[in-house]
């Protein structure tokens, strides 16, 4: 089991500090969530920790070990992996293929035995397939496999994103809006789903809007605005957080002060 | 059970096979052999445009390697005709691997306009070195000896051609169906998800460029050696359009749609010519129109119209 953690990360963009010294610790094996008002950072936050932006200053650990702006790739053979808010499908491949991707990091074949295609990669391409068909029943799209991705339903392309991710055999998985655009069934599927990854020692980390959806499988929630971190703690206790609540409906109140300088 | 990947090739090489017993005359193995090295380079050009969707509009430069190589090696290093080739393919092997880490950075329009430049500037550098290229005039290059067999009649050329191109198809086909390939495709769609999954991105659209040069070299050293010459044209930027053009017309991502674009370019202006002035013209007109009416090229976009999958 992984934990993740953060340590005062800082990015700016042009001037605009879109994270100002964010730390928080997600233990190993639980399902940590970060919710926030629009542009509170959350998303860039994500793109920090899995290594698609470099912050300006602070530290990501995993499972101990610096990993700080390493590479996406390197940090998925690490046991990191995630999912976009906007999807981010493989639209010209079939369901199966897009999850066939996700195993990438379990292949062993070399390029020269591509190319040949010697019997290893026959034997590779059977045994990413298996796995690849066991995620895809892991979430439900199990009877979509040879369908082209580009087909498939929003519900299910959202499903088809946590699938590619779970292939690849994450010790931390980040998930971006799961429920984003999901009608209250689908939303319920996604978090059954998210249940049973914590279930199996995944460490979920969550950005997420639907808020009963949060406050139900959240162990820990760290609440962002404007970059800074608002606070954190289980459910119950950022739900009686006055600041929280004031971030929340200022973020609807265009006249109000900015949340940060309540407290 | 998985249709097997090779038998799209089974058509095409029972026409391969067939095909000369039409030939009236020398010139047809001629235009079937053009056909043939053209096919070659556009299937590189195809792994890298049509599969990892990265553009280059200075593949022909890589032609122009293949091709000087078996000119100057035979005639100024006295280097055998057979390990020259083999020497041009390593070379633009080389080239295509010291060029392709800062370029391949780049993304669309910018990495179309750094591979242009690379092939300009090859271009220049096989027109100014006259001591060695014979400049803008060209040089003659040695007949292909294997041993001590030379490869000089045409319809010989058509078969070591045909295998040749048979070959470079298996090898392609190969590579699509393996990890390399899967990921490749992936690249296409979403780098940033491909990342995250833990495709090295960078690394793969290196090979790809690299097998993509080592084809146009391939193809442009077969092509020095049935011309008996080679001029800067071979890797000028006319022939690298000529061959993204082969690749979209045929269609992006489909191996017989290679051979099928680099078919249709090598034979329509042939035929043309009784046109004369109208020439380019029609042809012109022809290649909108195909690009209108299939827009995805002429094999995907037949293929679909048949209620097929053939690629």
């Amino acid at each position: 089991m992984t934990t993740l953690a953060a340590e005062r990360i800082s990015i700016a963009f042009g001037g605009v500090r879109a994270l100002d010294g964010v730390s928080f610790k997600a233990a190993a094996g639980i399902v940590f969530s970060i919710i926030g008002p629009n542009g509170a950072g959350k998303t860039t936050l994500f793109n920090v920790i899995s290594g698609l932006c470099a912050p300006d200053d602070g530290h990501v650990w995993l499972g101990g070990e610096d990993v700080t702006a390493l590479a996406p790739e390197r940090l998925a053979r690490r046991g990191l992996s995630r999912t976009f808010q906007n999807l981010q499908i493989f639209s010209r491949l079939t369901t199966l293929e897009n999850v066939m991707i996700g195993r990438h990091r379990h292949e062993s074949t070399g390029l020269v035995a591509d190319l040949l295609h010697l019997p290893v990669v026959d034997w590779q391409n059977r045994l990413t397939r298996e796995a690849a068909l066991k995620a895809l029943a892991r979430v439900g799209l199990g009877a979509m496999a040879q369908r082209p991705a580009r087909g498939l339903a929003y519900g299910d392309l959202k499903r088809l994103e946590i699938a590619r991710a779970l292939a690849t055999e994450p010790a931390v998985l980040l998930l971006d809006e799961p429920a984003a655009g999901c009608n209250p069934t689908e939303t319920n599927n996604i978090e059954t789903m998210i249940r049973g990854i914590a279930a199996d020692g995944i460490t979920v980390v969550l950005v997420e809007h639907d808020m009963r959806l949060v406050m139900n499988i959240s162990d820990h929630i760290h609440v962002l605005a404007n970059g800074h971190t608002l606070a954190e703690g289980d459910a119950a206790t950022i739900r009686a957080n006055p600041a929280v609540i004031e971030a929340y409906l200022g973020a609807h109140n265009a006249a109000s002060e900015p949340a940060s300088a309540v407290r | 059970m998985q249709r097997h990947r090779l038998i799209p090739l089974l058509p095409l090489a029972g026409i391969i096979l067939v095909l000369p017993l039409l030939f009236p005359s020398a010139y047809y193995y001629r235009v079937a052999a053009l056909v043939f090295i053209f096919a070659i380079a556009a299937l590189g050009l195809n792994l890298l445009m049509g599969f990892a969707g990265q553009v280059s509009l200075g593949h022909a430069g890589f032609m122009g390697v293949g091709a000087y190589a078996v000119a100057i090696g035979p005639s100024h290093l006295g280097i055998a005709p057979l390990f020259s080739f083999v020497l041009g393919a390593v070379l633009s092997a080389l080239l295509a691997f010291i060029v392709g880490r800062p370029i391949l950075r780049l993304r669309g329009h910018y990495l179309a306009v750094a591979t242009l430049g690379f092939g300009v500037l090859l271009t220049i550098v096989f027109t100014n070195e006259a001591k060695w290229t014979g400049g803008p005039d060209g040089m003659a290059v040695q007949q292909m000896l294997v041993i001590n067999w030379t490869v000089r009649r045409i319809s010989t050329w058509y078969w070591v051609l045909a295998v040749s191109f048979l070959l470079s198809a298996v090898i392609a086909l190969n590579l699509i169906d393996s990890p390399t390939g899967r990921a490749l495709r992936a690249i296409h769609d979403s780098e940033r998800a491909a990342r995250v999954l833990g495709v090295d991105v960078a690394q793969k659209k290196l090979a790809v460029f690299v097998i993509s040069a080592v084809y146009a070299s391939v193809a442009g050293s077969f092509f020095g050696f049935i011309n008996g010459y080679v001029t800067p044209d071979v890797s000028g930027f006319l022939r690298s359009i000529e061959l993204v053009a082969m690749v979209v017309l045929g269609g992006m991502g489909s191996i017989v749609g290679s051979f099928v674009g680099s078919a249709v370019l090598v034979i329509l202006p042939q035929a043309l010519t009784i046109f004369h002035e109208y020439e380019h013209a029609i042809l012109g007109l022809t290649l909108m129109a195909v690009m209108i009416f299939l827009r995805r090229g002429i094999v995907p976009s037949l293929s679909a119209v048949l209620g097929g999958t053939y690629k």
